[in-house]
């Protein structure tokens, strides 16, 4: 059971938040441009690498704010925390 | 009885107190303090289970939570009995009812026993060896295997102990209260920490505390009378709390732990009334210290598993802290110089021991001479061949080992006793260290696992660490204490510490016989009955992964979890496979450490606490009215209210008759309400509805198909709008909370420019939902002032209204195909609109309907349920809802993915209706739908989504998806079911109305 650090309300228990999968996935402006590939891409295609992962998280059962994570999926060791619109951590 | 194995008065057992206890049906005594263990020692009963698999008598092998035999069944004869609960740990208390496990019809005459003889037939993997074929013999031998296996049986009553949770947050943890737990909890509490030490047993001490070696000296005092003062200063530290009986049964990360407190298994049963079971402890700790000390290992020999064969370290335990002698002719079996002090602690109290076998050549232990003194005779270099005795030991047989440890030599000696003390070395109880994520490191040395390497949030103290000596384990505390709590001193450094140092080891984990491996028998894991054997052959069949051997011979898999012989499971692997046990590595230590009851971990939610539930402001009304509910998410709703002895199908048939005829009446208050406001608010609808809503006039209802990005139909509802930037949608009950999530989401994420806010209203509007052709009158008569013409309110409008000063909002939105009207009053008030409604629909016999009713009309008319009618495989395509995908909007959420190449395919699965030939068949929800019905193998075109008798057709009525449905308006199809296949006719979704008119009739 993580701890998470939510940047809006500080440490609280896993259990008020919700994974929202891989972080960073911007939706296409212009969808129709695409190709059914290009969209499939956006659509199915993620990374789920063993190390330093960077994904979403919602604050479900408190503020209801989204928020980014960096996570070791191989250790679940949280590196870093940071708000929407922010840039990830580059370490 | 008689208990002429008390040997000797202890300050923890109450000799003034003494208890009956029963087991097996007969009645002993013990005292107050005593464990189910011990006073059945005490009493002579050593024989106290059969083993899993051979049904081999066992005994008592140790003190505490790792005993893999002597588990037992509590209150046998209750039908809320527990299976396999530890002898070792189960205090006594007047009234304790245990019985043995895995035998019949007595542990004494166990027919199960013939196993042991056929034990060459039940080599590792006997069972997936045995019955795999023939295949379809399977049910027959299952019944077999059924009846012989498990352990213990299971309680077939509802469990009448209270159970609970409890949250705990503290600066510091330290699990374990032996010497380092109670330093370290000690001085973490002085320096303002505020402190948790947990301990599984009853008293705080852990080994030291029952400590007799003179040459253990803390401060010139022997270690467990100064022990024992830091114990008594413990009671007036603050920001220390003590929790005995306290079991930590899983280490997860970010230093959550959970511990189960058990607060009532040791009293009497009126004691026992009306109070906490167990209780379950969440604990978020700053810092852990591990304190959990060491278990002791077994040695592995032929024949090691018969009662009277017991852990050195469990003698010594038995003989200082609950006064008794486990034999009256003891030995010890040795390989380190622990056993000595068990020896010596037995001789000093009278008891006799007969002889100490070594397997290493020699030691320069200071306590040796005193053995030697003692005139107990020591066999060096020598190990154990064979043992003998039923049902309890009887004597053993020593060879000379030969200087490669592989084989024996020279002649056999026999020697009579009825107890061996076996002494392995010492094993560091690292569970919870490798459960909170952390690695460990082979000691090759010393042959043991220990921690690689302390945190800034958790350190391992004392033997759990790979400290077995007193000066080490004091020296180390001090050192790891002060870096890890940043404190400048302890209140114990530089304390004088004397003790003994051991010099000489010597290892083999599996120890040779005279005899030849397939003739043996060496358990590793007794609670499982796996041997070394067993692991030979799972070697020599192939296995190498640990896990593997693991699964294959059961070693380890038992509810001890394999605490004893693990290690020298692996051991064993090591030596033949020829590599480093470094490189092998564990298995993995799961939680929890011991067992959990269910009772625990559910703590109290159960009963009417097991969900919640959400119930509307007219529920009362609804249960007055005799409705039946129905769970629809959290919430209950009225599924239909039967009248006298209506059946279900006959009051769905008269509420849906009633409805289409006169009027109806249904509690909507449970659909999603989602308030939008925001200078964006047409815009953000624009974005995550199919269709186009910059041009819905303020006054004006939509309804809005509401898509996943992958084009999958997802929600629906009606939406409103109430001003320029103020909108009112309603969701499905269920979708509701993720609908909110889902457009949060896009809000907070892909949109954040967009000038919108959304708030779930759903718990504040109250909604009756009045329809039928008489609607308009009750309407009318409710509020007489509101012109209710179609030009002035017409269906798809919405207006807000007072009723009884009390704003309502009223929207003319219809669900049923019927002129309807939707009243959401806030919710205090929503029982007496929901009255007021009542009351006037009287004269037109208005009828309650529930879900059942709403779901027959909407079929009547071909409206889909989102849920039911779809899957999440269902564009809005598919559901021939091509009307509401906007070809002009540029975007919307889901818009892409209609035009790839497999949403476009002609031939998915699309909705249509169906009609039986017989009209009075209703199609089962679910039945699968063929075209052919000789075809083999048959191809299933679809399924039934809804199906009912329709009052209003006089016929069966059902939607169904079906591969390129779309195509086959009027073709014959058939749904197979058991006994006959029934004939249908592919229709339109609209049954009824199809025009429409009745919306303003």
């Amino acid at each position: 059971m993580f701890l998470i650090n939510c940047p809006y309300c500080g440490e609280r228990d896993q259990q008020e938040f919700k994974a929202g999968g891989e972080a960073h996935i911007e939706r296409p402006k212009q969808p129709t441009e695409l190709s059914d590939d290009e969209w499939a891409e956006y659509l199915f295609m993620r990374k789920n690498i063993k190390g330093v992962q960077f994904e979403r998280w919602n604050h479900a059962h408190g503020c209801r704010k989204w928020f980014n994570m960096a996570r070791d999926t191989s250790n679940d060791e949280i590196k870093a925390i940071y708000k929407m619109g922010e840039k990830p951590p580059t370490q | 009885m008689t208990q002429n194995l008390r040997v000797k008065s202890s300050e923890f057992i109450d000799e003034t107190n003494r208890i009956s206890f029963k087991f097996d049906g007969k009645t002993y005594y013990g005292f107050k303090g005593d464990t189910l263990a011990s006073a059945l020692i005490a009493n002579n009963v050593h024989l106290v289970g059969r083993s899993f698999k051979y049904h081999r008598p066992r005994g008592i092998m140790t003190s505490g939570s790792e005993e893999p035999n002597a588990i037992v069944q509590v209150n046998p004869n209750s039908n809320i009995t527990e299976p396999n609960a530890r002898a070792t740990e189960i205090e006594i208390y007047e009234g304790l009812e245990a019985s043995s496990q895995n035998c019949w019809p007595s542990v004494n005459f166990d027919i199960g026993g013939i196993n042991n003889f056929l034990a060459p037939l039940f080599p590792a993997g006997f069972y997936y060896k045995t019955f795999m074929w023939p295949k379809s013999f399977w049910e027959k031998y299952e019944f077999f295997i059924r009846h012989s296996a498990g352990l213990g049986k299971s309680p077939n009553a509802r469990d009448p102990d209270i159970y609970d949770h409890r949250n705990i947050h503290c600066d510091v943890l330290v699990v374990g209260a032996g010497i380092s737990g109670i330093l370290a909890a000690k001085n973490a509490a002085k320096n303002n920490f505020k402190t948790l030490l947990l301990d599984e047993k009853n008293e705080l001490g852990g080994s030291t505390i029952f400590e007799e070696n003179e040459n253990n000296k803390i401060n010139h005092n022997s270690a467990s009378e100064w022990l024992k003062k830091e114990i008594n200063e413990l009671k007036n530290i603050k920001n220390l709390e003590i929790k005995t009986r306290t079991s930590v049964a899983a280490y997860h990360q970010y230093n959550y732990l959970l511990a189960r407190e058990n607060l009532t298994d040791h009293l009497v049963k009126k004691d026992k009334k009306n109070k906490i079971r167990q209780r379950l402890l969440k604990i978020r700790a700053k810092k852990v210290i591990l304190a959990t000390g060491a278990l002791e290992r077994p040695l592995i020999f032929n024949n090691n598993d018969r009662p009277g064969i017991m852990l050195s370290s469990a003698i010594k335990k038995y003989s200082n802290f609950y006064g008794v002698a486990c034999g009256t002719k003891n030995i010890f079996f040795t390989n380190n110089d622990s056993a000595y002090e068990s020896a010596l602690s037995l001789h000093n109290k009278g008891i006799k021991v007969e002889a100490i076998i070594d397997i290493r050549e020699n030691s320069d232990a200071k306590i040796i001479k005193k053995i030697n003194d003692a005139g107990i005779k020591i066999y060096w270099s020598h190990t154990i061949v064979d043992t003998r005795g039923y049902k309890r030991l009887s004597g053993v047989s020593i060879m000379k080992l030969s200087n490669d440890g592989t084989s024996v030599t020279g002649s056999k000696i026999s020697i009579s006793c009825n107890c061996l003390g076996i002494a392995g070395g010492w094993t560091p109880a690292v569970h919870l260290y490798t459960q909170s994520g952390s690695k460990l490191t082979f000691d090759e040395e010393r042959k043991i696992f220990i921690p690689k390497a302390d945190t800034k949030e958790q350190i391992s103290v004392g033997s759990c660490g790979g400290d077995f000596e007193l000066d080490e384990i004091i020296t180390n505390l001090n050192y790891k204490l002060k870096n890890f709590l940043n404190i400048n001193k302890t209140d114990f450094e530089g304390i004088a510490l004397e003790n003994d140092h051991e010099t000489s080891r010597r290892n083999i984990w599996l120890l040779p016989s005279d005899q030849t491996i397939g003739k043996t028998k060496p358990f590793v894991d007794y609670q499982n009955d796996a041997t070394a054997k067993d692991i030979k052959l799972a070697l020599r069949e192939g296995f190498r992964s640990i896990e593997h051997v693991k699964r294959y011979t059961t070693t380890g898999m038992g509810t001890d979890q394999g605490k004893l012989g693990n290690m020298h499971a692996l051991g064993i692997i090591a030596d033949i496979a020829g590599v480093k046990m470094g490189e092998l590595g564990t298995t993995t230590f799961r939680p929890p450490y011991t067992p959990l009851t269910f009772g625990t971990i559910v703590g109290r939610n159960v009963g009417e606490f097991f969900d919640t539930f959400r119930r509307t402001p007219m529920n009362d009304w609804h249960i007055n009215n005799k409705a039946e509910f129905e769970n629809v998410g959290q919430w209950k709703r009225s599924w239909y209210y039967p009248k006298e002895d209506e059946t279900m199908h006959q009051a769905v048939q008269r509420e849906s008759k009633a409805a289409r005829m006169s009027a109806g009446i249904l509690d909507a208050s449970t659909l999603g309400k989602i308030d939008i406001q925001g200078s964006d608010a047409s815009e953000f609808l624009n974005r995550v509805y199919t269709n186009a809503w910059s041009k819905l006039a303020i006054g004006k209802c939509r309804y809005g198909l509401m898509l996943n990005e992958d084009g999958m139909v997802y929600d629906d509802g009606v939406t409103t709008r109430l001003d320029e930037n103020h909108y009112i949608m309603t969701t499905t009950t269920g979708g509701a909370a993720n609908v909110l999530g889902k457009l949060e989401d896009y809000l907070q994420t892909e949109w954040p420019e967009l000038d919108v806010y959304l708030t779930s209203v759903t718990d504040h509007f109250a909604t009756a939902s009045l329809c039928g052709p008489n609607s308009k009158k009750i309407l009318n008569k409710i509020i007489p002032d509101l012109d209710l013409s179609d030009v002035n309110f017409p269906h798809m409008s919405f207006k807000e209204v007072l009723i009884d000063k009390i704003k309502c909002r009223i929207m003319r939105i219809s669900f049923t195909g019927e002129l309807s009207y939707e009243i959401n009053a806030p919710a205090s008030y929503g029982e007496a609109i929901w009255q007021k409604c009542i009351e006037a629909g009287k004269e037109f016999n208005i009828t309650p309907y529930g879900t059942e009713t709403m779901h027959l009309l909407r079929a009547e008319k071909g409206f889909i349920i989102v849920g039911q009618d779809t899957d999440g495989t269902m564009t809005p395509i598919d559901l021939q809802m091509d009307w509401i995908v906007s070809k002009k909007k540029y975007d919307f959420i889901g818009k892409r993915s209609l035009y790839r190449s497999d949403t476009m395919k002609e031939d998915r699965k699309q909705l249509i209706g169906l009609l039986t030939e017989d009209p009075n068949i209703v199609l089962e929800e679910g039945a699968q739908i063929v075209s052919e019905l000789n075809q083999k193998p048959v191809e299933m075109l679809g399924h039934v989504t809804s199906s009912y008798f329709s009052p209003n057709l006089n016929k069966s009525i059902a939607l169904a998806v079906v591969k390129g449905g779309k195509n086959m308006m009027g073709r014959k199809l058939f749904v197979p079911m058991e006994n006959k296949n029934i004939s249908v006719t592919v229709a339109n979704t609209v049954f009824y109305d199809e025009k429409n008119e009745r919306l303003n009739a």
